[in-house]
């Protein structure tokens, strides 16, 4: 053992025997990145949320641990009117928040905070819509809430009732979903007396299984198991997030013992991940999809014909081998396998290049030069666009047709590639917020979202199939719900806007005594459950 | 020397604003806009992005944008993030020291190897010493520091396990920062082996940082030492009969020092241009990973404010070498 950690340990041991109390678990997480804030509500990134809203918060409901049903959380139960316009939620009795040096709650929560959580989100004119200059709540405004919800409403201390513009199917979801975890108004007013309102955002109080306690900018976030915890309390003492940004230095540190656990492992480390004694790996399929989509307004892909030729024209198989080294499945719905409504009865277009050929021909599809558009940045859902594209136009070559790749810095990707007659089919992804078939079809494919503003790439708009999502989503009746995804998915597979590439796997990797991590489909690191065995 | 001290100060006004309009318009002409950055694959509708871009003020012509930045400026305010929404001089006065401790580190490693490397070669050049040292050096400055950082923690940290992967101290000390310095704070804490965990995370980084600067003082040593041999006055105290110890230490070495401690003050922008990469490899907490972070999410208040801030430093830097070049060579002083 070197000289400097056996100083280490041993100095480290008597640091232990002196601190009191001893903490006998302490878990490390190796994140892949900073906080945003503390405030769940104004920040859209999945890192923001494993860090404050999955640790720190609860929702009305959440997700069942590994899978997308809801399940009962702050509120213990709830009822949907006959005409789905209204939500009363029956809220759990005898949860406490959290307390710190500051603040310390004299009542249990109650249905102020969750009239608390809602209305600052909602209304521009609440003394905490802008408790900090220049904050936004871009969850609440792009999942629609504030067209969706008309009023809240206080019954009781323990009964809030929720009404809605339009029955809306997929409203339970939402409220599971992070940006509406809630906050304790008593705080709010604690530190607004204080005159120290960006407290909220600093030092969050919330019900969840572990207590904030401090955060070093970049570097590291601590926790400690909330021991009043309303649910079953953790089984861990400590929660360190070790923020470590590369994912090389990630698995070394995992490796070296310097944490237990680790998201996103480079596709390339999988095999040596797995050839480790000292670690484990837990696989599932991602909710997401990867996908080129057509623009379907302009010639000749405004032909279904001529778009089905080209996804015919892809060797898909190849693809998943080479873009995401065999870490994913070949996609052939927009909505991932794991997703209830999934239509499994739906063949794949085959690969066959010569009957591609053929028909683009019939189809009088001459010498056509296209581009496709590969992105810049990586995503689970495609991590090499470039590689992707490459073989898209090789392959495409095969059947005649002539492939420029085109790319542009992200933001401007994300812009050009929503503009009205833009050339070209686009490569990019999706990954699922809640859960809900309508947070994939809906954001993607419909056609109010083939305006600027939404993210129907495609420009595909399909009244039949518009339709059947907007019935879907008005519909309280989960079986009828889950026959008209079906459908849609039908209509999707004849029109084929897209060809859909693929889902690609989640990995989490982890030493070996670490038990009880559930993954979730969502992609969200929850620690609730998790146990660190001698 | 105060006159000296005032006139330098006096050419930072006009250079900082230079500063403020190249950084100002720098980030705003890279594509990219920070909204649409937010609001990721989803996008954003018109009326919304119209909405924000008004709250933060980018609806704007620039050049109104660049004096409302100016005149917050003259008060103090560097601005907010518009990722994390808080002050720009909040997360720079937190993070810097962590910059400054591996700089200072680095910078200190390079010289103290560098500079005896520079001068033993030049004593005896050609020989095999000077020969390997001065290839060491040429591979030093051609190192890829992303590889070489990543090739010593896979070495050191994972097969041999002598030293931690990366962060600043072992997770199991926690105590509140005083002076954002880890040595200092770890000594302050008074707890055992804190400062011996400082110490050992400080290893691998500051001898990434170091790699580029060591080899670069050590080249410019070895050239500076040479030019300086072959001048009159050392021959002249070689004539005399002074010692050899004393001919290069004081006649030689002291005339040789002025290029070199230029080269060090040069040295810091290089510092800070490794810093970028050392404190991503290694999860250091500073300014140069949280430039590239907000460079990358065109959080404008960060980059403009924070280039700013940096240059700023950088350029006291200078003033204090220039300073040194007086108490070196009294010939400037007295100039």
């Amino acid at each position: 053992m070197s000289f400097f950690s056996t100083r280490m340990l041993a100095a480290s041991a008597f640091a232990l025997m002196a601190a009191a109390p001893l903490h006998a678990k302490t878990f490390v997480y190796c994140s892949e990145g900073s906080p945003e804030g503390f405030d769940p509500a104004p920040y859209t990134a999945g890192t923001t949320f494993d860090a404050s809203g999955h640790a720190v918060y609860n929702r009305l409901v959440q997700f069942k641990p590994g899978t997308t049903e809801i399940e009962p959380a702050l509120a213990e139960s709830w009822e949907v009117s006959e005409d789905g316009l209204t939500y009363t939620f029956h809220l759990r009795k005898g949860v406490k928040f959290h307390s710190n040096d500051k603040f310390t709650p004299s009542r249990d929560f109650n249905a102020d905070d969750v009239i608390f959580t809602f209305e600052r989100q909602a209304s521009a004119d609440h003394p905490w819509h802008e408790y900090i200059p220049g904050i936004t709540y871009e969850y609440y405004s792009s999942m629609e809430m504030d067209k969706l919800i008309k009023s809240i409403e206080k019954v009781d201390d323990y009964t809030v009732k929720f009404t809605l513009n339009q029955p809306e199917a997929p409203f339970l979801a939402n409220v599971a979903m992070p940006f509406v975890s809630i906050v304790s108004k008593e705080y709010a007013d604690t530190l607004e007396a204080a005159g120290t309102k960006e407290d909220l955002n600093n030092a969050p109080i919330g019900t969840g299984p572990f207590k904030f306690v401090a955060y070093q900018k970049d570097a590291v976030i601590r926790y400690q198991k909330n021991a009043d915890y309303w649910g079953e309390a953790p089984k861990i003492d400590d929660l360190v997030f070790a923020i470590t940004p590369d994912a090389s230095v990630r698995l070394q540190k995992l490796k070296a013992g310097e944490c237990h656990l680790m998201p996103y492992p480079a596709p390339a480390d999988l095999a040596d991940i797995k050839a480790d004694p000292n670690l484990k790996l837990d696989e599932q399929a991602g909710l997401n999809v990867g996908y080129l989509a057509y623009n379907t307004t302009v010639p000749p892909f405004d032909k279904p014909e001529v778009r089905k030729a080209l996804n015919m024209a892809m060797d898909k198989k190849a693809m998943v081998e080479a873009v995401y080294q065999g870490s994913a499945e070949v996609a052939k719905n927009p909505i991932p396998p794991t997703m209830w409504s999934y239509n499994d009865a739906i063949e794949d277009d085959k690969y066959d290049p010569e009957a591609a050929k053929k028909m683009l021909e019939e189809a009088g599809v001459k010498d056509l030069t296209m581009e496709v558009w590969a992105m810049p940045v990586q995503r689970p859902y495609m991590p090499n666009a470039r590689r992707a594209a490459e073989m898209i136009q090789s392959d495409f070559a095969k059947v005649g047709v002539k492939v420029e790749i085109v790319s542009y810095e992200w933001g401007e990707y994300l812009k050009k590639s929503m503009e009205e007659g833009r050339k070209g089919a686009v490569i990019l992804g999706w990954t699922g917020d809640n859960g809900d078939p309508d947070n994939f079809l809906s954001v993607l494919l419909s056609c109010a979202a083939a305006t600027p503003g939404g993210a129907n790439r495609a420009f595909w708009c399909n009244e039949e199939f518009s339709d059947i999502l907007a019935k879907a989503k008005a519909s309280s009746n989960h079986e009828e719900r889950v026959k008209l995804y079906e459908e849609a998915q039908v209509i999707f597979k004849k029109e084929a806007p897209w060809a859909t590439l693929a889902h690609s796997t989640q990995y989490v990797p982890m030493a070996k005594n670490v038990t009880g991590f559930v993954q979730s489909p969502l992609g969200d690191y929850t620690f609730e459950s998790v146990d660190l065995t001698e | 020397m105060l006159r000296f001290i005032l006139k330098k100060l006096l050419y930072l006004v006009p250079t900082m604003i230079g500063i403020t309009l190249v950084a100002f318009g720098f980030i705003r002409l890279l594509p990219g806009d920070p909204v649409l950055l937010m609001a990721g694959e989803r996008g954003v509708s018109p009326e919304r992005y119209a909405q924000i871009a008004a709250q933060l003020g980018y609806d704007k012509p620039v050049w109104q944008q660049y004096f409302h930045y100016l005149g917050n400026l003259l008060q103090g305010d560097l601005g907010n993030s518009l990722v994390t929404k808080k002050p720009v001089l909040a997360e720079f006065l937190a993070l810097f020291p962590a910059t400054v401790e591996l700089g200072l580190v680095a910078i200190v490693l390079a010289t103290v190897i560098g500079v005896p490397v520079g001068v033993i070669a030049a004593i005896r050049r050609g020989s095999w010493f000077d020969q390997i040292s001065m290839t060491g050096a040429l591979v030093g400055f051609s190192m890829p520091i992303f590889w070489w950082g990543l090739l010593l923690i896979i070495l050191f940290s994972g097969v041999l396990g002598w030293t931690p992967v990366s962060g600043r101290i072992s997770l199991m000390y926690f105590f509140p920062p005083v002076t954002g310095f880890m040595l200092i704070d770890s000594l302050l804490s008074g707890q055992d082996g804190a400062f011996a965990s400082a110490v050992s995370h400080l290893i691998l980084p500051s001898i990434v940082l170091a790699t580029i600067p060591l080899a670069v003082i050590a080249r410019q040593t070895r050239s500076a030492m040479l030019e300086v041999m072959g001048e009159d006055y050392v021959r002249t105290a070689r004539a005399k009969g002074l010692s050899p110890r004393r001919v290069i230490g004081v006649h030689a070495l002291r005339n040789a020092m002025i290029p070199v401690i230029t080269t060090i003050g040069l040295q810091i922008g290089v510092l800070l241009a490794g810093a970028i990469l050392t404190e991503t490899i290694f999860s250091w907490p500073g300014i140069g990973k949280w430039m590239i972070d907000s460079i990358s999410r065109r959080d404008y208040p960060v980059v403009q404010s924070g280039l700013l801030l940096i240059a700023a430093i950088v350029m006291i830097v200078n003033l204090i070498v220039d300073l040194t070049y007086g108490l070196i060579n009294p010939r400037i002083r007295h100039k």
